[in-house]
């Protein structure tokens, strides 16, 4: 992105070791200003590792942190400018929820006056008005890290850090949250990086999100292309559900076959006539019952279960003549009536041609 | 692929890159720092010392380890060892026996009165060690009370008598152990025993006793660390029984031969490094022994047992209470046995120079207390927030004063602040080096108290504090030191109580002007004023007990105002 502008956040080959483990391996990453992006992994995949980083509470082995432009790789936290918000929310017990959000203010030496109206200004931001004199032991767990959120935001920091924000809460506190937290980034338009191991959170609330697994970069994409165009297997794997399928590639390029099966694919990347390759495909991509009578890549398979999961009906089917595990197919409430379902029945199936991916075991670039 | 992941690691430089130093970091690494050359010249320094004089003769020659040869050789001064290990091992036994009893009847019975008795049972801890031994010879000695009214005379000069004295002294510590072991019991396993349909015997051995076996062995070594490294009682009952600790009072003392005081020192050591290290690893393992799960355990009601321990308790308890009272009535009285005529001459002090020693205490205690928890709170804050490559060895090294005997401590100072040319000479003989020397003597309790305080906060408070460019050292005075306030007081009044009762490390530090109390009762106690010891005596347990209380005043008051923020229960009506 040749934007005039320099990034609010750029990483340039960041590597990390913890004795002879390595947490981080050459990550370079750019942040554009007021983007709202996502490190997402499974635990141990370094991307806590890196925000520690970014905030300047870890020194990385090598590689540069540049913000806005400033080198500020030597600088200690206090002077990166940025607010950050923990899972276990670290609100300051012996304090009221008024003099939490005050803290960082305090420091900065401005009028009591100022201070006031600033932390009334933030309290109703995340409308925790009437709590200004509450201790935190005295909150909810969301009420909690909203306070923390206001704390960190007090000082109008260029850029907001969130290390797994929502985890310590139950399921429909922190959907709520998510929702309130993106839309209060959305107003304020402050850059924000958020750690999560929870793909959904990624998807629902990243304008981009960067894949992580074992310390390297696996995918830098929007949360719609890394659903549908993982690059890699393990990205496949980790975000949503993916139907996988070993294949062979025959000699007719944009081809492969699947046991008994011969099934047309996306055709990139190119794969090698004769290359064992991985084929992918969503649950919901899967055609059943009329619509798939007269498609390509057509299968016939049997319904080994049906789970009911309220909007939509998880069905496993088993290609007839085919080994292997059976496919994931998720079948949309409204859409359920016109299939005559019983378990065990036949169903005409399939695997549209477009939606069938070839899956590398490593991003294709490198 | 995966292996490709793996390798190639050698091309990330093993460290990491730099950083400016600002003000806020140089500041936690001069402290830091402070505290190391505090540990340094106060500990490291003067235990060098002593380790290394037990090498020379004393014309300073080198002369390897003819010391310990001549040690052994001599069967005077060997005999020590093994009178040692037998009343140390001896008081042990029966100390954790009687106190296993005790603190069972206090924690898994109904019987009336345990409040009281466990008040009564802790009495002991506000005496030096050697006042219960003068208060026993008053009761079982030649002229002693009990002896001339039953004609019975037990023999209490010796062993029998350094025994009956530790037990007594000692009781409290392996009492409030227990209570903690047998408190934190799992209702579940009793329930599961009881389901099995197991005898009340079979549950207690196969329930009660595996549950708290590591209080219990962590009771053993206390209470024989605190035996063998004793001096008071040995000094005041042993006669002509010695033991270490006495032994290196006589070479020193008395005989000026500094060599085998360093000698016999050194071989003190040993034990009592022994018990320490291995009550530390019994009690990590303790921690993990009861689960979160665990439901605690409801008394249940046996009506025998009840009265049999009610029984029990209350002769232990009468027990401590009469030696109190003999304590107490032998320095209001003209001359014990003989002329019980009520008198408040005693407390004149005129063989002691009145209340100086007294005053000196309260002084040195006070100023342990203060600097004692400054020093360890802010220490322990440093070593464990600011992670550095000195943390590791700094904490070990805090670790080492709990082993280390006051004797042998007092002698080391001797050795380091005696010694013509030095610098730090001008300590000797000043009210400082005596609360230097009981701040470092118990150093490692508060330590470990603090240590365990900060370790239970959230760790990102520093990190918040820092991405908001607050200084660590005011979130450490705005919220660490409030958040750990009851604990910080706990401290300070272990540094007070142990300050004033102490005798061995400061034994030979006082000098002419800077007396305290607890050397005061041993020098009157030599020169047959046992009256003026008693009365000493009771004026250190009288301000011991009166702090105590000021204390429970003040950590009520600390609750109180930390409840707001330490309830976790939520108002009502929230939406």
């Amino acid at each position: 992105m040749p934007d005039a502008r320099p990034a609010a956040v750029a990483l340039e080959g960041i590597a990390k070791k913890f004795g002879a483990v390595v947490a981080l391996r050459d990550v370079s990453l750019a942040v554009a200003e007021g983007e709202f992006v996502c490190f997402l992994g499974p635990s141990g995949c370094g991307k806590t590792t890196l925000l520690r980083i970014v905030a300047g509470l870890e020194r990385q082995n090598a590689g540069v942190v540049r913000m806005a432009g400033r080198d500020v790789t030597g600088l200690p936290p206090g002077q990166r400018n940025y607010g950050i918000v923990f899972q276990s929310y670290a609100l300051f017990p012996n304090l009221t929820v008024a003099r939490n959000v005050a803290y960082g203010l305090r420091a900065r030496r401005r009028g009591a006056r100022e201070i006031e109206a600033r932390v009334a200004e933030l309290l109703a931001l995340v409308r925790l008005e009437a709590h200004a004199h509450r201790y935190p032991a005295q909150l909810s767990g969301g009420e909690q890290q909203r306070v923390a959120l206001a704390r960190a935001l007090a000082p109008a920091p260029a850029l907001l850090l969130l290390d797994e924000p929502l985890s310590a809460l139950d399921a429909r506190v922190r959907l709520a949250l998510r929702h309130e937290m993106k839309a209060l980034q959305r107003r304020l338009g402050i850059t924000t990086i958020m750690v999560t191991h929870d793909q959904e959170e990624a998807l629902t609330m990243a304008d981009r999100i960067v894949v992580m697994n074992h310390g390297v970069v696996e995918q830098v994409g929007t949360p719609a292309q890394i659903y549908s165009e993982p690059s890699s297997l393990f990205v496949a794997r980790f975000v949503g559900h993916m139907n996988l399928l070993d294949a062979v590639a025959e000699g007719r390029p944009g081809w492969a076959r699947v046991g008994p099966l011969v099934l047309r694919h996306r055709g990139t990347p190119a794969t090698a006539p004769g290359a064992t390759v991985t084929l992918g495909i969503r649950p919901e991509e899967i055609g059943v019952g009329p619509a798939a009578r007269e498609a390509e890549n057509r299968v016939s398979a049997r319904v080994t279960s049906a789970q009911f999961q309220g909007a939509f009906t998880r069905l496993l089917l088993q290609p007839v003549g085919a080994a292997g595990p059976p496919l994931e197919c998720d079948v949309a409430a409204g859409a359920l009536g016109e299939l005559d379902l019983e378990e065990g029945a036949e169903l005409p199936v399939t695997l549209r041609a477009d939606a069938l991916r070839v899956l590398a075991s490593r991003p294709a670039a490198s | 692929m995966a292996i490709g992941r793996t390798t190639g690691g050698a091309a990330i430089p093993d460290r990491v890159v730099g950083r400016r130093l600002d003000a806020e970091r140089a500041l936690a690494q001069a402290g830091l720092a402070v505290f190391a050359v505090f540990l340094y010249v106060f500990l490291v320094w003067p235990m060098a010392q002593v380790l290394w004089r037990s090498l020379l003769d004393n014309d300073g020659r080198v002369i390897g380890l003819a010391n310990y040869v001549r040690y052994f050789r001599t069967p005077a001064i060997a005999a020590s060892i093994t009178n040692s290990l037998l009343v140390s091992a001896v008081a042990m036994i029966l100390t954790v026996a009687l106190a296993f009893v005790y603190a069972y009847a206090l924690t898994r019975t109904r019987m009336p009165g345990r409040t009281v008795f466990r008040l009564v049972a802790v009495l002991p801890i506000f005496a030096p060690s050697l006042v219960s031994a003068i208060a026993f010879v008053y009761a079982f000695g030649n002229n002693g009370i009990v002896t001339r009214y039953t004609g019975v005379n037990v023999g209490i000069y010796g062993a029998r008598g350094i025994v009956l004295a530790e037990v007594f002294y000692c009781f409290p510590h392996a009492m409030l152990i227990l209570v903690a072991a047998l408190s934190a019991a799992d209702a579940r396993l009793y329930d599961a025993a009881a389901a099995l349909g197991a005898s009340r015997v079979k549950t207690f051995l196969t329930v009660t006793l595996p549950g708290v076996k590591y209080g219990l062995m962590s009771a053993c070594f206390v209470v024989f660390t605190l035996v063998i490294t004793d001096f008071g009682v040995p000094k005041v009952v042993g006669g002509k029984f010695s033991v270490m600790a006495t032994e290196i009072y006589n070479q020193v003392i008395g005989q000026q031969n500094f060599t085998m005081g360093a000698t016999v020192s050194v071989v003190l050591l040993i034990p009592a490094v022994l018990a320490c290290a291995i009550d530390r690893l019994v009690q990590r393992r303790q921690y993990a022994l009861v689960s979160s799960a665990a439901r605690p355990l409801q008394p249940g009601r046996g009506r025998l047992a009840g009265a049999l321990l009610f029984g029990y308790c209350g002769l232990i308890g009468a027990g401590i209470v009469g030696i109190y009272l003999v304590i107490v009535a032998s320095s209001v009285v003209t001359r014990w046995p003989y002329n019980l005529t009520l008198t408040l001459k005693h407390y004149r002090f005129d063989s002691a120079g009145g209340y100086t020693a007294l005053l000196n205490s309260l002084g040195v205690a006070t100023l342990t207390a203060v600097v004692g928890t400054v020093v360890t709170f802010v220490g322990a804050y440093l070593v464990e927030k600011y992670r550095t490559r000195a943390s590791g060895p700094l904490a070990m090294l805090a670790l080492l004063p709990v082993s280390v005997p006051g004797m042998v401590l007092g002698l080391a100072y001797i050795f380091a602040f005696n010694a013509p040319g030095s610098v730090l000479n001008r300590l000797y003989g000043t009210l400082a080096i005596l609360v230097v020397s009981n701040l470092v003597h118990y150093f490692t309790v508060p330590f470990l108290t603090a240590t365990t305080t900060l370790k239970q906060m959230d760790a990102e408070f520093e990190n918040v504090s820092a991405s908001l460019g607050v200084p660590f050292y005011r979130t450490f005075w705005r919220v660490t030191v409030p958040m750990a306030l009851p604990s910080i007081v706990g401290i300070s009044m272990y540094f007070f109580l142990n300050a004033m009762v102490t005798l061995s490390a400061v034994v030979f530090l006082v000098a002419p002007g800077t007396e305290l109390a607890a050397v005061a009762v041993l020098l009157l106690d030599d020169a047959g004023e046992s009256a003026q010891a008693t009365a000493m005596s009771v004026l250190i347990i009288a301000s011991g007990l009166l702090v105590r209380l000021a204390y429970w005043a003040v950590l009520r008051g600390v609750t109180r105002r930390t409840q707001a923020w330490t309830a976790a229960t939520q108002p009502p009506g929230r939406g």
